[in-house]
């Protein structure tokens, strides 16, 4: 009987350790297999951005044409003292004209000149108009002035068209080439930053493009967004947990709110369409409508995350209010409230940053639309950061694929951004129980 | 809870101070994606020009467009509507039952739609009809009024002069604006080269229009979206591919794709513009004639439109590629939007 006993707790143990070489080869390819997948994750993360940010590169930087320009009044067809309104009417591309005939004289052709013509950028007359009318006293002297160059010169200057490719198969012809390397050995062509890429709104030509506009675009549909959104879904999110009776209404309504959550986006686009703008005639293209469509978009996302951040207060903070003798609402709004507030504020900046990275339903409102001026409200035409990305990688001229990736890195900084807020809230206000 | 009273109250306030009553002084144009491009150069320069403000231009198809621009008359529907085809009857009339009294039409120019590949791969020299049998779902076989699925997979068995490259055609879906383009004109020029095929025209016109407009639905068409950028960049990866897109993408990048003959033509500016090159369409934009006066800039902005150094034959949008009327249609086009003469069909 002992033997025997020890015979079999022997077998066990065996059997116990045989098994567990095979446990621990489970759970190693467990690991393995788990650790494959981060790296897989990161490295597919890397090389997105890594292409996106070399892609961006050339947008950053705007190659500039220096030329001395003779602002003869008469030339312009203005007189002595001119108005604004005479400057803006006059005639300042023939100064750069002639500022570029006079650099190359030998160019007689008309078709040659045109193509001369094309070395600055078409924006380089609104940019001399716009010095004139800052400061009218240049008019009648001789000013060296950067005129922003065209987007074939600017891509010949950064490599993006190889200059030993045969000429059939260049965009920049052998003249063209030769102009631009005279410019260049003279030193008049020269590099800097973009700020006009931030400070002006879209174009159709890719040198003159900006992203101020869908900027302001984007925040104005997100000041409508939040104005909406938040009060409406904090009150929701109250009334359900503090509140409202266990019924199977509010069973009812509380599952709807889920489902809300999870309805295709383009869905509640197709609703603004008719309701907001056929219904209520707002206007088309407008923050106002993209704003209000947005906010139901994440109302169910904030009223989820506010009521999760509700229920994570622990009731004996509400038992010690009432048994102090505070009412229901005093209760909530005094000591509830500011306790669940961090939670509900990242819910929101959360909800904010979907709402930022959005663009189906804004497609059924009109928001995918050229818009040069830049919006003063949110009643004027606008248009946002997701769709203006959509817009340059549509558009048939080279600069803009640079464009298109600088537009995704200024988006991507708004939404990393939004949610290092979210997680910095939640640092500095969460409190342990 | 301050901070929260606090974000409400801030952001309320902004955004209802923002409201102000409407009344537009922009001009509104809707429409089709290839005459974007071109409307949105001039809308700009008008913009930069002038004390107007700069018009607001959205893509929304020429179909899409149309509806917008025929709901009402009121101050709130689109001024202008661009379109890569003519008007229809249906759709005027639709115009009319809504109160859009008077619509001028305004013809732009052309725009070729050029089958490209990777510059450095074959020379493809096509006529519509080997495009017809290398990409219709059915093709006719030797007896007459007989189809078969279509079995040619090699673009030398469509043709023998041509090379023995796998067909393999990138093209637009059947929601853009260029696919209708490119099997009204090229799927039906060569579908009409088969006499029994031309003649059911008269007999039977939707038989007629599903053998020459149906695109295969197999691998040798692929569906490569909307974005013409995307088909270059496809080509690029994929020698033996051709790929279906717009006359001005193949200008851009002449350095990375080159265009095919057909019928005997390149794809070159000059062809399209005598119409010689098989493959071209009209572009239109129609304009409601009562906001002429009731918004601001309108006259200007037509005038910007139609003058000569933005539509001529040396004009801006030329840069951009589009392809330039002659000079009588010019001219009558010009003297059609100065008096604002009304479409009639």
């Amino acid at each position: 009987m002992w033997s025997e006993n020890t015979e079999s707790s022997m077998n066990n143990t065996d059997l116990v350790r045989q098994s567990l070489k095979k446990r621990y080869l489970k759970e190693q390819i467990f690991k393995a297999v788990g650790m494959f997948s981060i790296v897989a994750a990161i490295v597919f993360l890397i090389i997105l951005l890594a292409d996106i940010f070399t892609k961006a590169m050339p947008a950053f930087s705007q190659t500039n044409i220096e030329l001395e320009v003779t602002l003869d009044a008469g030339e312009i067809g203005v007189g002595t003292n001119p108005t604004e309104q005479d400057l803006m009417a006059a005639d300042f591309r023939r100064v750069i004209r002639n500022a570029l005939a006079k650099q190359f004289p030998d160019v007689k052709k008309r078709k040659e000149k045109r193509e001369l013509y094309s070395l600055t950028s078409m924006g380089a007359e609104f940019q001399l108009r716009d010095m004139v009318i800052d400061d009218p006293s240049l008019l009648g002297q001789n000013i060296k002035v950067e005129f922003m160059a065209d987007d074939d010169v600017d891509a010949v200057i950064k490599g993006a068209i190889d200059r030993t490719l045969p000429e059939s198969d260049r965009r920049v012809k052998d003249q063209k080439l030769a102009w631009i390397e005279r410019l260049e050995q003279s030193g008049q062509i020269s590099k800097q930053f973009n700020w006009h890429f931030f400070s002006s709104g879209d174009s159709r030509e890719p040198e003159m493009a900006g992203i101020k506009g869908a900027i302001k675009g984007s925040f104005f549909t997100l000041l409508v967004t939040l104005a909406l959104s938040f009060p409406v879904a904090v009150a929701a999110a109250i009334y359900l947990e503090e509140f409202a009776p266990k019924n199977r209404f509010i069973d009812f309504i509380e599952i709807n709110i889920n489902n809300l959550a999870a309805v295709p986006s383009i869905v509640f686009g197709l609703l603004g369409l008719a309701v907001f703008i056929n219904f209520f005639s707002l206007p088309r293209s407008a923050p106002l409508v993209g704003g209000i469509v947005l906010s139901l978009m994440t109302l169910p996302t904030i009223i989820i995350a506010s009521r999760s951040a509700i229920k994570a207060v622990p009731p004996s903070l509400r038992e010690a209010a009432l048994g102090l003798g505070a009412s229901k609402m005093q209760t909530v709004f005094h000591h509830v409230l500011p306790a669940a507030l961090p939670g509900i504020l990242t819910g929101t900046i959360i909800g904010m940053a979907q709402a930022l990275g959005e663009t189906a339903p804004l497609l059924m409102i009109g928001m995918v639309a050229f818009i040069v001026d830049i919006p003063q409200g949110i009643t004027d035409p606008s248009t946002v950061l997701p769709i203006q990305v959509y817009l340059w990688a549509d558009s048939p001229e080279r600069g803009f694929l640079a464009k298109t990736s600088a537009a995704i890195m200024v988006l991507l900084f708004f939404l990393v951004a939004m949610n290092a807020i979210a997680i910095y809230l939640r640092k500095k206000f969460e409190k342990k129980w | 809870m301050k901070t929260l009273k606090k974000i409400t109250l801030i952001a309320g306030v902004i955004a209802a101070s923002q409201i102000q009553a409407a009344g537009r002084d922009y001009i509104s144009v809707v429409g089709s994606s290839t005459v974007y491009p071109f409307s949105t150069v001039v809308a700009e320069r008008f913009g930069k020009s002038t004390s107007f403000k700069t018009p607001k231009i959205e893509s929304t198809g020429t179909g899409g467009g149309m509806k917008l621009f025929c709901k009402a008359n009121g101050i709130d529907t689109p001024d202008i509507t661009n379109a890569s085809r003519r008007i229809k009857e249906s759709e005027l009339k639709m115009c009319q039952e809504n109160g859009v009294d008077g619509v001028v039409e305004v013809l732009i120019g052309f725009d070729g739609i050029v089958v490209a590949n990777e510059i450095s791969s074959h020379d493809f020299n096509l006529t519509t009809k080997d495009l017809f049998l290398a990409l219709a779902k059915e093709v006719p076989t030797e007896k007459e009024g007989e189809l078969v699925a279509n079995p040619y997979t090699m673009w030398n068995e469509v043709n023998a002069d041509l090379p023995a490259v796998k067909i393999e055609v990138l093209g637009p879906p059947p929601t853009s604006g260029t696919r209708d383009a490119f099997v009204e004109l090229a799927m039906e020029g060569g579908c009409k080269n088969f006499s029994w095929i031309k003649s059911t025209k008269k007999t039977d016109k939707s038989k007629y229009k599903s053998i020459c407009h149906s695109i295969r639905e197999d691998s040798a068409y692929v569906e490569a979206g909307e974005n013409d950028n995307l088909i270059i960049q496809k080509l690029q990866k994929n020698p033996d591919a051709l790929g279906i897109f717009g006359f001005s993408f193949l200008d851009q990048n002449i350095d990375l794709v080159k265009g095919s003959v057909i019928n005997g033509a390149a794809p070159e500016f000059e062809t399209i513009a005598t119409g010689e090159y098989p493959v071209s369409r009209p572009l239109y934009f129609y304009v409601k004639k009562s906001h002429v006066s009731e918004i601001p800039g309108m006259k200007e902005f037509l005038a910007e439109f139609t003058s000569e150094k933005a539509m001529g034959e040396e004009g801006y949008l030329t840069d951009k590629g589009l392809i330039p009327l002659g000079e009588d249609k010019y001219m009558k086009v010009k003297t059609d939007v100065l008096e604002l003469n009304n479409l009639e069909l």
